[in-house]
C-alpha cells in the first residue's frame, strides 16, 4: 500500500496539534460552540444523539494491519470496544468524549490517520474499488490516481468552502464496485481503442433528497489530466452552484438544472486554461507515486488445488465460504477474500475491537499486512494465497467473522440510523436485522441469488437506498416509524435510481413486505435472471399487486 | 404537557436533562420536570446560561410525560438519547439502569 512521505506525516501531526489546542480553548470556555462547530467538523467530529461520533478517514478504503490495530486500541480505550464501517469506506466511533480527541488524534496520527475533510463543504475521502490493484478483471490499478487526487484535495485552499460537500469515487475494472456513478465525480479508468489509458468522467450523480446518476461529462480524459480536469469541474461548481439553499448546493442540482451540455462547455473551457500547467501528470511523476506502493511479494504457486478440494468436500461450511466470499485475483495462486461485516441478525458494519485486532493479525498473517473497507461496510483481504484459505477460514470461525453472504440478500447496507444520527427519522439497523433473520437461510439465499438491499433512516441517504435492487427508507410519520419500499436501484455500471413502490409500512410489515417482493420475483422470474434483470423486464406491476392488490387497470 | 431540557454535556458529549431541581442529571428519571409556562421558561433561560458558559451544547426544551409511574420522552429522537440505542442494550444510559 501506499507509503506516505514525511510531508504527509508532518501535515497530520499538525493539524493534530493545532485542533488539539482548539480542544482546549473550547473546554476552557473561550470558543462558543458557533465558532467551535466548524473546527470539529473540519477534523471529523460530530456530535449525535448520544456523544460526540468521531470519522476517521480510510483514504480510498486501504488500511494497513498497523492502523486497524490502532483503530482496535483506540475504539477499546476511549470508545465502547467497537467501530462502525460507512458506506464511504471510513470507520466511525459513536462515543466519543471531546477531553480524549487530542490523545486520540494524537493516537490516529502516529499511524498516518486523521479525520480531516471527512466533514463539512470540501473534498471528502476519495473512495475506490476494494479490490483495486489485485481484482482479475482490472484494467489498471485506479490508486494511483486516488492518491494524486488525495494529495490534490487535501486542504486544496480554494476548495475548502464549497457550496456543500464534494465526493469523488474511482474505478479501474468495467465492473462498478465502487458506485461512481453515486458521486459528484466519478471516474472509470480504462483503455481505450489504441492502448492508452484514460477516464470517463462522470459529473452530478449523487443520492440524498435528489438523487441522480452521474452524467458522462467526457468519454475519454488521458491519465496525465485526471486533477487539471477535475480541478475544472470543482471551479466551475464553486462558481455556480447555489450557496442560498443547502438542498439545492449540490454539483448534482446545478448539473440538472444547467444540463449537462452547458456544464460539459463550461468545464472545458476552463480546463483548456489550466490544462497543461502546474496540475499536469507528466509520466515520471505518475511512476514516482506507483513506486510508493508497497508492490506486493507474490509468490510461485504452490499447486494447493487438489487440496483445497478434498478440504471443501470434508467441511461444508469451508465449501459455502469459499464459494460465497472469494473473488478472482489476478495473480495465479491468490485469491480476495471478502470478509463479512454484516453477520445474520446484527447490525450492518460494526465490529468490534477485538476483531479489528484478530483482523489485523490475521492481515499479517494471510494478506501481506493489508486490508481494504468496502462501501457495502465489510472488508477485503487482497492477498490471500489459496494454499492459506483454510487457515484463514478457521481463524475467521473464531472471531465469528465467517458469514458467508458476500453479494446476498442478507448482506445489506444500512445506515446509523435514529439508533446513533442526529439527522435519522427513522431506525434502520433494527430492520435490517431482522431482514437478515427473516432470510438466514443460506440455501433460501443462494437460491434467490445476488440481489442488493440498501437501506436509509432519513432522506439523507447514507445507506443508498436509492440504488439498492430493494430501498427502504425510514421516514418519520406522526413520531411513528414508517419504512418506504422502492424498487429497481443499481449501485453498478448499469446504474439506476430506484422508485417508491407504493405505500409504507410499519418495522414488521417492511420486513414482510420484502419477503413477498422477493418471493414475487421467485415466481415470475426466468431462469438465471437476477432481481434487478427481472425488476426492469416486467416492471413494478407484479410486486405491487402482491403487496397492495390488483389495481384498477390489472384487476 | 410537561418539559424537562435536553442538551449535551460539552467535556463528553453525554445528554444531560435538567428540570426544577435545576441541576444538571444524567438520568430522565431523576428530572423533576416543568409543569407551568414559568417553570419551562425558567428551564430554557438557565439551559442558555449553562450553554454561555460552555458547559453544555444545544439545550433544547422537550416534551415527557410519565407512564406507570416513569418518565419517558414524548418524541423518538429524544427518547432514543434518554434510553441508549435500541440496538445496544448494553450500551447508553439504558445499561446503567
Amino acid at each position: 500500500m501506499y507509503q506516505y512521505d514525511e510531508f504527509d506525516r508532518e501535515f497530520v501531526e499538525q493539524r493534530a496539534k493545532q485542533f488539539a489546542r482548539q480542544v482546549e480553548r473550547r473546554l476552557a470556555g473561550e470558543l462558543p460552540e458557533d465558532k467551535f462547530k466548524p473546527l470539529r467538523l473540519m477534523n471529523g467530529l460530530y456530535l449525535q444523539l448520544h456523544a460526540y461520533m468521531l470519522r476517521i478517514n480510510v483514504p480510498y478504503g486501504c488500511l494497513s494491519s498497523e492502523q486497524m490495530r490502532k483503530l482496535a486500541h483506540v475504539s477499546r480505550l476511549y470508545d465502547k470496544s467497537y467501530g462502525h464501517l460507512t458506506t464511504r469506506q471510513n470507520m466511525q466511533l459513536n462515543w466519543i468524549r471531546l477531553v480524549d480527541m487530542p490523545e486520540i488524534l494524537n493516537e490516529l496520527a502516529s499511524v498516518n490517520m486523521h479525520g480531516i475533510q471527512s466533514s463539512g463543504n470540501c473534498i471528502r475521502n476519495i473512495t475506490a474499488d476494494e479490490y483495486a490493484g489485485v481484482a482479475a478483471d482490472e484494467i489498471e490499478d485506479p490508486r494511483i490516481y486516488c492518491e494524486f487526487l488525495r494529495q490534490w484535495s487535501s486542504l486544496h485552499p480554494e476548495f475548502s468552502f464549497l457550496p456543500r460537500k464534494f465526493k469523488i469515487s474511482v474505478t479501474g475494472s468495467p465492473n462498478d464496485r465502487a458506485a461512481v456513478m453515486a458521486h459528484d465525480i466519478g471516474l472509470r479508468l480504462y483503455k481505450n481503442e489504441e492502448g492508452e489509458s484514460g477516464f470517463e468522467v462522470f459529473v452530478g450523480g449523487g443520492l440524498g433528497r435528489t438523487p441522480f446518476v452521474g452524467k458522462s461529462i467526457r468519454t475519454f480524459l488521458p491519465t496525465e489530466h485526471i486533477l487539471s480536469y477535475c480541478e475544472a469541474i470543482l471551479r466551475v461548481y464553486n462558481q455556480l452552484g447555489r450557496r442560498d439553499n443547502k438542498y439545492k448546493a449540490r454539483i448534482k442540482v446545478l448539473v440538472h438544472e444547467t444540463g449537462i451540455d452547458k456544464i460539459r462547455e463550461l468545464v472545458e473551457a476552463e480546463w483548456e486554461s489550466i490544462r497543461d500547467g502546474a496540475l499536469n501528470l507528466p509520466e515520471e511523476d505518475i511512476a514516482l507515486i506507483r513506486a510508493r506502493f508497497t508492490p506486493p511479494r507474490y509468490e510461485a504457486p504452490l499447486d494447493s488445488e487438489d487440496e483445497l478440494k478434498a478440504l471443501r468436500e470434508k467441511n461444508p461450511d469451508f465449501d459455502r465460504w469459499v464459494d460465497q466470499q472469494l473473488a478472482e485475483h489476478k495473480q495465479p495462486g491468490y485469491s480476495i477474500v471478502n470478509i463479512s461485516c454484516t453477520p445474520i441478525g446484527k447490525p450492518p458494519g460494526d465490529i468490534s475491537s477485538d476483531q479489528m485486532e484478530a483482523v489485523a493479525d490475521l492481515a499479517d498473517l494471510y494478506s501481506m499486512g493489508e486490508l481494504r473497507v468496502t462501501h457495502n461496510q465489510n472488508l477485503v483481504f487482497t492477498d490471500v494465497r489459496r494454499q492459506d484459505l483454510f487457515k484463514l477460514w478457521q481463524a475467521l470461525v473464531e472471531i465469528d467473522l465467517e458469514t458467508a453472504n458476500h453479494g446476498l440478500i442478507t448482506d445489506t447496507i444500512c445506515c446509523p440510523g435514529l439508533d446513533y444520527c442526529a439527522l435519522a427519522n427513522a431506525r434502520s439497523i433494527p430492520v435490517a436485522e431482522k431482514i437478515s433473520n427473516a432470510f438466514a437461510d443460506h440455501e433460501r439465499q443462494k437460491e434467490i441469488g445476488e440481489i442488493y438491499i440498501n437501506m436509509s433512516g432519513c432522506i439523507n441517504a447514507c445507506g443508498h437506498h436509492h440504488v439498492g435492487n430493494i430501498g427502504i427508507l425510514g421516514v418519520d410519520k406522526k413520531n411513528s416509524e414508517l419504512y418506504q419500499l422502492m424498487l429497481g436501484g443499481s449501485a453498478k455500471e448499469d446504474a439506476s435510481i430506484g422508485k417508491i413502490l407504493g405505500r409504507g409500512f410499519d418495522e414488521d410489515g417492511i420486513v414482510t413486505a420484502v419477503e413477498n417482493v422477493v418471493d414475487t420475483y421467485l415466481e415470475i422470474r426466468t431462469d438465471g435472471e437476477t432481481f434487478i434483470e427481472t425488476h426492469r423486464r416486467v416492471g413494478d406491476d407484479p410486486f405491487k399487486e402482491r403487496l397492495y392488490g390488483a389495481s384498477p387497470k390489472t384487476r | 404537557m410537561p418539559h424537562v431540557v435536553i442538551a449535551n454535556r460539552l467535556r463528553d458529549g453525554i445528554v444531560v436533562f435538567l428540570g426544577t431541581s435545576h441541576q444538571w442529571v444524567e438520568k430522565l428519571s431523576e428530572c423533576s420536570p416543568a409543569q407551568s409556562e414559568a417553570e419551562e421558561e425558567a428551564l430554557i433561560r438557565l439551559g442558555q446560561e449553562a450553554s454561555d458558559r460552555q458547559e453544555i451544547v444545544d439545550p433544547t426544551l422537550i416534551e415527557v410525560e410519565e407512564k406507570e409511574g416513569v418518565l419517558h420522552a414524548v418524541k423518538m429522537r429524544e427518547a432514543m438519547r434518554a434510553m441508549g440505542p435500541t440496538v445496544r442494550e448494553d450500551l447508553g444510559k439504558q445499561a446503567e439502569n
